[in-house]
C-alpha cells in the first residue's frame, strides 16, 4: 500500500507538471494582458515600468519556470513563514494578482472557508441525502417510494443549478420570505443568532447544490445495491437465517459502498471547481467567483494559479479514491 | 426433542410457480418425498428439472416475487415450514436445516473474513460470544479439513481456492449442527479430484455427525457411491422413486433407463459411446396435463398424451416408501431392464 502510493504520488509529478504547462500556456495565449487594466492616463513611461515589475516583459518559457517555482516553492515557504513566524522567504517574488496587485494565495485563502462551508456542507448534504435514499430505493424496488426517487433523482439530474437556484429565490426568498436573497459573506458566527443568521443563508445554495448531488450519488448507490442484491452470497446470508436487516446493511451495503465511496471522492474536486454557478447566484464569495472575477478581470496569475490548484484536487482525489477502493475491497492488493 | 420414529422431514404435495413477463412458469409440480433421520437422498436429474427451485421452496429461499410456494406441506420434525412466520423461519435456516450452493466462487460474501462467515450463525441462533464463536468456528474449519484453521479465519475468500470455499460453506451449514444438510450439486464447479475429496469428507462427516442430508446432482455415478435413496425429477416432478440399489437394478421410468445409460460403468471394459437423451427438458409455462417426457420418450402411447401419470407403486409398498413409477408405460421385467 505505501510502495503503490508512493508510486503514484511520483507518477503524479510529471502529469502535474505537463497539466501546469497547459494550463499555463492556454491562459497566456489567451487575449488580453494586465496593460488594459492600466487607466490610459498613466504616463508611458510608468506603464512600461509597471508592466516590467509584473513579469510580463519575460520570454514565456522563463514565465513559466517562474511561475512553477513560485507556486512550488515560494508560496509554500510563505506559509511556512505565515506558520512559524519565520522569514525565509524574504525578498522572493510571490504570484501577483493583476487585479489586486497583492499576492494570490492570500486572497485564495480569504475565499476558501466560504466555499468549503457552503459548498461543502452541499456536497456533504447532498451525499447524507443520497445514500439512504439509494439503500432504501434498491430494498423496495418498483416501490412507491422508489418511483418517487427515480422522479426526484431526474430532476436533480436535468434541471440545471442555475434554474433551481433561480426557481428557490423566487419562492422561498422573494415569495415566502424565508431566507434572504444574497449570502453575506461578512457575517461572522458569534453566537446563536447569528449562527442560525448563517444557516438561513446558507440553507438555499446548499439544498440546491444537495439536491444537484444527491441526484446522482443516489443513483450509483441505488443500482450498486440492486447489482450486489442478485449475488449468490446473499442467498448464503439469508440461508444461514440473518434477518432482513444485517443481510442488506451488512452483507449487500458493505459490497455496495465499494464504487460509491469511490464515486464519492471522485466527485470532491468539483466542490471547488462545479460550484461557481451556485456561489454567482447566490452571492457566495468563494473560490468560484474569484475565479469569474479574474477570468473578467483578465488575471491571469490568478486563473492561472485556481485552475493548477483544482488539477491538483483532482489529481489527488483520484489518488485518495484509488486507495479507498482498495483498503474497502479486500481483493484488491497495492503492491 | 421430535419423535423420533417420524421423518426429519416430509415434502407433500409442494407447487411452486414463477410469474414471469412471458406468464407463469410452473418449476415445482406436486412434489412429495421424505427424508429419514440420518438418510441421505440423492436427488438426480438435468439440469433444469426443477432441483434447485424444490430444495430452495422448503426454506422458502426463493425471491417472491416472482416465486410464488403454491400449495404444500414442508414438515420438519412435524412443523411446516410454509406457514411458519417469516421470524420463526430464520430460526430454521442455518440453525436446523443447512444449504450448501452449487458455487462456491461466488457464495462467499468476498468482503468478509472467512471467520466472520462461519461465526455469524454462530453468533445468531447458538448465541455465542466473539471469543467462543471463533473458537468453534476453528474447530469447524478443522472439521473440514481445513489446516492452521485459527489463523485461517482471518483470511478472505479470494485467499481460497474453489475446494476450499466449498469446504468453509461446510463449516457454515453444519456450525450449528443441523438436522437437515441440503447440499446442490455442491461438487458441479468443481475439478473431479476435488469433486472426489469433498465426497470423501461428506461420507466421513455424515459417519461423525448424522445429520440426514439431500444431495443433489446431475451425476448418477456420485448417488451409486453415496446415496441410500433416490429421487429423480423431471419437469419439476418426481418421476421415480426408489433405494439406491433397488433403482440401479430394476429402473422403471424410461427417463431414469436413459439417465443410467449415460453412467460410464465401472466394470473396465470399455463400452460403446455414452447414450445422450435426446432434446430438451420441458419449459413449463402451464401445469402439466400430460407426461412431461413425452416428446423424448421411446415409449409413447396415447395414454402420455392424455394424462400427467401419477405416482403409482413397482413393489406392493405405499408410494414414497418403496420404489415408485410416475410412467403409463409398464416396464419388462427386472432381468431385461438391466441389459436393455
Ligand atoms: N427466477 C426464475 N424465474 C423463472 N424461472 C425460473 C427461475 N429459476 C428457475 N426457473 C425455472 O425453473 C425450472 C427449474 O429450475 P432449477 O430448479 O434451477 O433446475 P435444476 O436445479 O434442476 O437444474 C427451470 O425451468 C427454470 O427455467
Ligand atoms: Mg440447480
Amino acid at each position: 500500500m505505501l510502495t503503490f502510493t508512493l508510486r503514484r504520488l511520483l507518477l503524479a509529478i510529471p502529469t502535474l507538471l505537463l497539466i501546469s504547462l497547459v494550463i499555463f500556456l492556454l491562459v497566456d495565449l489567451a487575449p488580453g494582458s494586465p496593460a488594459s487594466e492600466i487607466p490610459l492616463t498613466v504616463p508611458p513611461e510608468v506603464r512600461a515600468k509597471i508592466l516590467e515589475a509584473l513579469g510580463v516583459n519575460e520570454p514565456v518559457h522563463v514565465r513559466y519556470l517562474l511561475w512553477l517555482k513560485q507556486f512550488f516553492w515560494v508560496e509554500p515557504l510563505n506559509g511556512f513563514d505565515a506558520i512559524f513566524g519565520t522569514n525565509y522567504a524574504e525578498g522572493m517574488q510571490r504570484i501577483i494578482s493583476y487585479q489586486s496587485r497583492s499576492p494570490v494565495f492570500p486572497l485564495i485563502g480569504e475565499r476558501l472557508p466560504q466555499t468549503l462551508t457552503v459548498i461543502g456542507t452541499a456536497y456533504l448534504v447532498g451525499v447524507l441525502i443520497a445514500l439512504p435514499i439509494g439503500i432504501y430505493s434498491a430494498y423496495k424496488q418498483y416501490s412507491l417510494f422508489d418511483q418517487f426517487g427515480t422522479m426526484f433523482a431526474m430532476i436533480g439530474f436535468s434541471v440545471p443549478t442555475f434554474f433551481t437556484g433561480t426557481l428557490f429565490i423566487i419562492i422561498f426568498a422573494v415569495g415566502l420570505g424565508w431566507f434572504p436573497t444574497k449570502y453575506d459573506t461578512t457575517l461572522t458566527v458569534t453566537d446563536w443568532e447569528s449562527f442560525l443568521k448563517q444557516l438561513r443563508q446558507m440553507a438555499m445554495p446548499v439544498m440546491v447544490l444537495g439536491l444537484a448531488n444527491a441526484a446522482a450519488i443516489s443513483r450509483y448507490m441505488r443500482s450498486s445495491m440492486l447489482e450486489n442484491m442478485g449475488q449468490d452470497y446473499v442467498r448464503t446470508a439469508r440461508a444461514k437465517g440473518l434477518d432482513e436487516r444485517t443481510v442488506i446493511l451488512k452483507h449487500v451495503l458493505r459490497n455496495s459502498l465499494i464504487p460509491v465511496v469511490t464515486v464519492i471522492a471522485l466527485g470532491i474536486p468539483s466542490i471547488f471547481g462545479g460550484a461557481i454557478i451556485t456561489e454567482n447566484l447566490f452571492g457566495v464569495n468563494g473560490i468560484g467567483s474569484a475565479l469569474i472575477q479574474a477570468i473578467r478581470g483578465n488575471d491571469l496569475p490568478m486563473v492561472q494559479t485556481l485552475a493548477f490548484i483544482f488539477a491538483i484536487l483532482i489529481v489527488m482525489f483520484n489518488l485518495i479514491a484509488d486507495l479507498l477502493y482498495g483498503m474497502l475491497d479486500p481483493r484488491i492488493r497495492y503492491d | 426433542m421430535a419423535d423420533q420414529a417420524l421423518p426429519v422431514l416430509e415434502v407433500r404435495g409442494l407447487e411452486t410457480v414463477f410469474r414471469t413477463r412471458g406468464g407463469e412458469i410452473h418449476a415445482v409440480n406436486d412434489v412429495s418425498f421424505h427424508l429419514e433421520r440420518g438418510e441421505l437422498l440423492g436427488v438426480v436429474g438435468e439440469s433444469g428439472s426443477g432441483k434447485s427451485v424444490t430444495m430452495m421452496s422448503l426454506i422458502r429461499l426463493l425471491p417472491a416475487p416472482p416465486a410464488d410456494i403454491r400449495k404444500g406441506e414442508v414438515l420438519l420434525n412435524g412443523e411446516d415450514l410454509l406457514k411458519m412466520t417469516p421470524d420463526a423461519l430464520r430460526q430454521v435456516r442455518g440453525a436446523k436445516v443447512g444449504f450448501v450452493f452449487q458455487d462456491p466462487m461466488t457464495s462467499l460474501n468476498p468482503v468478509f473474513t472467512i471467520g466472520d462467515q462461519v461465526m455469524e450463525p454462530l453468533r445468531k441462533h447458538m448465541g455465542l460470544s466473539k471469543a467462543e464463536a471463533a473458537v468453534r468456528a476453528a474447530e469447524l474449519l478443522e472439521l473440514v479439513g481445513i489446516s492452521d484453521a485459527k489463523s485461517r479465519l482471518k483470511s478472505y475468500p479470494h485467499q481460497f481456492s474453489g475446494g476450499m470455499r466449498q469446504r468453509v460453506m461446510i463449516a457454515i451449514a453444519l456450525a450449528c449442527d443441523p438436522d437437515v444438510l441440503i447440499a446442490d450439486e455442491p461438487t458441479t464447479a468443481l475439478d473431479v479430484t476435488i469433486q472426489a475429496q469433498i465426497l470423501e469428507l461428506v461420507k466421513e462427516l455424515r459417519q461423525k455427525l448424522g445429520m440426514a442430508i439431500i444431495w443433489i446432482t446431475h451425476d448418477l455415478g456420485v448417488i451409486a457411491g453415496i446415496a441410500d435413496r433416490v429421487l429423480v425429477m423431471y419437469g419439476g416432478q418426481v418421476v421415480e422413486q426408489a433405494p439406491v440399489a433397488e433403482l440401479f437394478a430394476n429402473p422403471q421410468h424410461p427417463y431414469t433407463r436413459a439417465l443410467l445409460q449415460t453412467v460410464p460403468k465401472i466394470t473396465g471394459v470399455r463400452e460403446a459411446r455414452l447414450k445422450v437423451i435426446e432434446g430438451q427438458p420441458p419449459i413449463l409455462t402451464a401445469a402439466l396435463s400430460a407426461c412431461p417426457f413425452r416428446a423424448r420418450c421411446e415409449y409413447r402411447h396415447a395414454a402420455c398424451d392424455a394424462a400427467n401419470p401419477a405416482r403409482r407403486a413397482v413393489d406392493g409398498q405405499p408410494v414414497g416408501r418403496g420404489h415408485d413409477v410416475a410412467c403409463h408405460w409398464q416396464a419388462p421385467a427386472a432381468q431385461e431392464a438391466v441389459h436393455a
